[in-house]
């Protein structure tokens, strides 16, 4: 086994490697707290998070129940509703909280799934060169200029208004942008001189990607999935609001559709129709600014000047 | 009459989030008009942060010591009007990676007439244009490459078509920042022939700045050799070159071998070690960790330049100095 | 391996006289940008001894870093085959795969040819990583770390390449290399992008590993210098076709085609000769000139030289040179 060099205390490579690790998170954090949009950002996000996170504790689910509403109709903002009601008597700050919970998790599940799909495809098509790349290239692009609603609107209409198929919906009309981003970056790295000597090594397809190309995409990926997020949030309100969302589930976008089923606006419920928009608006505008932040932690030539 | 360009004590160092680097240290040299002057060093020895103080080009966070007189003139003090006419009017400068340096999307015509619309504001884009073309013969390139983008030139015209940039305003001194490595070693035969002309023909001073020995010796006039910031030796090229006082003068002629010397055949030489990073120098002469005959003091006294014969200096504790 | 059981194999291998690696009417061709087809290489016979190191030689655009990489498998020829101990290289996935640990790669750049995430350890262990090399890990990168000088290894083993100097990186990745135990190594400009300084101790590493393992090395460079310092045997490359080669010894001091005579004479490092600037640079490979591919640019081009076409310098004629007025023992063809 090896020997300490004196004056040193033996640390196992995989500790020092883990030290390392850490120390570059650190200092990653360092410069994403430098940010400081990016931390205005992560606030309103841990908001929202916490927000959904914790509403079935305080609001049950019963509230949402349109048979046990009891609150006056389209009642103005009072103490006992502080956000108002809406046009069945259900307080309109317990449909926030509860669809918080359904906006985010459609927005990071959708995601999820178009992150997987895009680095797939992304790093596939700029790594192998020929009739595969161009096949996925070309796939890519067929995607990218398909509009995003009508042909959320068609799939939504096949496949049916659940939440499963809103998020598959929305994940596999989103991966063409990461695709096109990590495409790229593959293509630039793959120009890399190490890359050349993993090839000269011996290296098969696979490992070049996985351990040479995949890390290095990673962290634009990173950056772009939470601008992605926010994407995917608007979404699923679009798609809530068109009434192509799950009727039994509450979400932002379909307060909106309510509101304008029903005729909010013309009545004058203001506190029934900013809500559900300005948290839109917020949570949206939250992961755009995490994002940018991550950007510039990830690209070191953002950073100064 | 003064010299064209002289430097008294420049010293330059960086203000950084370690502390201060000292690039440059104490550097002195006088070049007359129709006089060429070899920088030789590697990495790290101030050889480029030289060339950019001449012009007052570097970062705000450099302070800059000693004086650095263009005719007389001092560059450190002037005012900011009287620099930028002194810049590209009086002295120019060849940027290192010059092959990455031109604009990819404006047409190389353009690029060279830049600087002359910019410093003579009576000229027209006809009289920049002839003026274009003069250059472009100048530096031996045919007068219609001015309408050709940079991608579609070859790294040798890229090259020669800085330096019509550089001469594009007239200017007494040209600073040239390796303007030959990443060439081909006929194109960079062809570029030092040029710079020798322009030298003879129009009575320029001419600083080549390099890492290659060889090369400044064959084509400059003097030669001076800086390591960690400091000069280490000065004095006429094929002398230094040819017998070499300073232990690292000799390391660096001998890295570069004379083909057909039977004692390089197989006897690669080199110094161990790396060329010092400036902000972490060793006590006493910068070179002695990685001199082969460091004595004690060395590490102990610093060193200065002195005379070694009429017209020579070195800065080593065993090299006699002779006044 | 001992050393003495490395010599004495070696001494065998000589006598026995195959090429470790060698290239039969090598020709690479690759689609010139404006559509037409470039013969990056164009018809190369080049032999390597166990043992020998041969120095590549010639400007850019000659095809040398091409031949290379074709001798390495990494391109694929137009025609001709590439040898390995006497047998052709085949292009197989799994072929290609064996052949790599026999012969490697050092590039021109030592920080690019290092993922900047991937800590020296790693970087060396790499190989044997994906040839699924069996033994002590740590012992094999040690003992690789070592040979390049780089010791005590166990100090590199979780170093960032930006953390080490130009010299220092360049000998992890021929660490990188070593561990492999190859036969063969291919140096692309190995010493180009570092100080002078410290060119001196790449090469004399070079120079010991072929004496301590019997290392044949193959070096692509533009610098004769180099080659004087370290090639057995050097070849010269104009416009895909090599026009001289021979020991380094007699090529140098005796050069026999025009264009290893303007070469030579610009070399800062040579006083004897007149210096002999070429007008012009290089042509295309998508036009290579008629006759002999010189002649637009020689000065002692005569009306045959464009007409007839030369033939390819065959393997094992010892100094020989492409050109109707080298001296008629150094030849490579007869007069016609």
């Amino acid at each position: 086994m090896t020997e300490a060099t004196a004056g040193t205390r033996y640390r196992s490579p995989r500790a020092i490697a883990w030290a390392r690790r850490r120390a570059s998170w650190s200092s990653s954090w360092g410069i994403f707290r430098k940010q400081r949009s990016g931390i205005a950002g992560v606030i309103i996000l841990a908001f929202f998070i916490v927000v959904a996170l914790v509403s079935p504790l305080i609001w049950p689910a019963s509230d949402l129940d349109v048979s046990q509403a009891t609150g006056p109709i389209l009642a103005p903002p009072s103490w006992a509703y502080p956000l108002g009601t809406d046009y069945l008597g259900r307080s309109v700050l317990t449909l926030i909280c509860w669809g918080a919970r359904v906006s985010l998790i459609v927005g990071l599940a959708a995601t999820a799934i178009s992150m997987v799909i895009g680095t797939l495809v992304g790093i596939a098509s700029g790594h192998y060169k020929g009739l595969i790349g161009a096949g996925l290239e070309r796939l890519t692009d067929w995607f990218l200029v398909i509009p995003f609603l009508p042909l959320a609107v068609v799939l939504a209409t096949i496949l049916g208004p659940t939440l499963q198929n809103v998020i598959v919906v929305i994940g596999i009309t989103s991966w063409p942008g990461t695709a096109r981003i990590v495409r790229a970056q593959t293509l630039s790295v793959g120009a890399r001189p190490y890359l050349e000597r993993a090839k000269a090594l011996g290296a098969g397809d696979w490992h070049q990607m996985r351990r040479h190309v995949l890390p290095n995409v990673m962290p634009l990926v990173l950056a772009n999935t939470t601008l992605t997020v926010a994407v995917a949030i608007l979404s699923e309100t679009t798609l809530a609001f068109l009434g192509l969302g799950p009727s039994d589930k509450v979400s932002w976008g379909s307060i909106l559709e309510d509101v304008f089923q029903n005729a909010g606006i013309s009545q004058g419920a203001w506190w029934w129709l900013l809500p559900p928009g300005l948290c839109v608006v917020l949570v949206v505008l939250a992961f755009t600014l995490v994002g940018r932040a991550l950007e510039v932690v990830v690209d070191p030539r953002m950073r100064e000047r | 009459m003064s010299e064209l360009l002289e430097l008294q004590d420049l010293s330059v160092t960086y203000r950084t989030s370690e502390g201060p680097v000292p690039a440059v240290r104490d550097v002195s040299f006088t070049l007359p008009a129709g006089r060429s002057l070899g920088v030789a060093g590697e990495s790290g020895c101030g050889k480029s942060t030289l060339a950019a103080a001449v012009l007052r080009l570097l970062p705000a966070s450099a302070t800059l010591g000693g004086r650095i007189l263009l005719n007389g003139e001092d560059v450190l003090t002037m005012k900011f009007g009287r620099l930028r006419a002194v810049r590209w009017g009086a002295a120019s400068i060849v940027f290192q990676g010059a092959l990455h340096s031109l604009n990819p999307v404006q047409r190389v015509g353009d690029q060279i007439a830049e600087p002359i619309l910019v410093h003579d504001r009576k000229a027209t884009t006809g009289s920049a244009r002839k003026r274009v073309a003069e250059l472009l013969t100048q530096v031996g390139l045919p007068p219609r490459l001015a309408s050709s983008y940079p991608h579609q030139m070859s790294g040798g015209q890229k090259q020669r078509v800085m330096i019509a940039m550089a001469l594009a305003c007239k200017p007494q001194l040209v600073i040239a920042d390796e303007p030959t490595t990443a060439l081909d070693v006929m194109v960079q035969a062809q570029v030092l022939d040029l710079l020798t002309s322009l030298v003879r023909e129009l009575g320029l001073g001419l600083v080549i700045i390099s890492h290659d020995l060889s090369v400044l010796g064959t084509t400059c006039d003097e030669l001076m050799v800086m390591y960690a910031g400091r000069v280490v030796e000065h004095g006429p090229a094929r002398e230094v070159l040819g017998q070499p006082t300073h232990p690292y003068t000799r390391a660096l002629a001998a890295a570069f071998p004379t083909i057909g010397d039977p004692s390089s055949r197989f006897a690669p030489s080199g110094l161990p070690g790396d060329p010092p990073f400036p902000g972490d120098l060793p006590p006493g002469c910068p070179f002695h960790p990685r001199c082969p005959s460091a004595i004690e003091a060395c590490s102990q006294r610093p060193v200065e330049l002195e005379q070694v014969s009429p017209g020579r200096t070195a800065a080593c504790l065993l090299v006699e100095a002779r006044p | 391996m001992s050393e003495t059981e490395v010599r004495e194999s070696l001494m065998a291998a000589t006598t026995s006289a195959v090429p470790v690696l060698e290239a039969r009417g090598l020709s690479v061709r690759f689609r010139g940008r404006g559509g037409g087809v470039a013969n990056a290489v164009d018809g190369v016979d080049l032999a390597i001894a166990p043992g020998e190191i041969v120095a590549l030689a010639g400007e850019s655009g000659c095809g040398k870093t091409t031949l290379a990489r074709t001798l390495l498998g990494l391109v694929p020829p137009a025609q001709g085959e590439v040898r390995f101990q006497g047998k052709a290289l085949k292009s197989s996935r799994r072929a290609l795969r064996a052949y790599r640990r026999r012969v490697q790669l050092v590039l021109q750049d030592p920080t690019g040819s290092l993922n900047p995430r991937h800590t020296v350890y790693e970087a060396v262990a790499e190989g044997l990583r994906i040839h699924r090399v069996r033994g002590n890990e740590e012992q094999l990168v040690a003992e690789a770390l070592s040979r390049a000088g780089l010791r005590p290894p166990e100090r590199y083993f979780l170093r960032y390449p930006h953390e080490l100097s130009g010299g220092q990186r360049q000998r992890v990745v021929i660490a990188g290399a070593l561990v492999l135990q190859p036969e063969v190594l291919v140096a692309d400009e190995p010493v180009s992008s570092l100080d002078a300084s410290v060119r001196g101790e790449i090469l004399a590493l070079l120079l010991k590993l072929r004496d301590e393992l019997g290392l044949s090395v193959l070096v692509v460079t533009h610098d004769l210098g180099l080659a004087w310092n370290i090639a057995d045997r050097l070849a010269v490359m104009y416009l895909g076709r090599v026009v001289e080669v021979g020991p380094t010894e007699d090529v140098l001091r005796d050069p026999q085609h025009p264009y290893t005579r303007a070469l030579l004479s610009v070399v800062p490092e040579i006083d004897q000769m007149e210096p002999m600037v070429l007008q012009g640079e290089p042509p295309d490979p998508t036009r290579i000139p008629s006759g002999c591919r010189f002649h637009p640019r020689c000065p002692s081009a005569v009306e045959r030289c464009a007409r007839d076409p030369l033939p390819v310098i065959p393997v094992g004629a010892g100094h020989t040179a492409a050109c109707w007025f080298a001296d008629p023992e150094r030849r490579a063809f007869t007069d016609s």
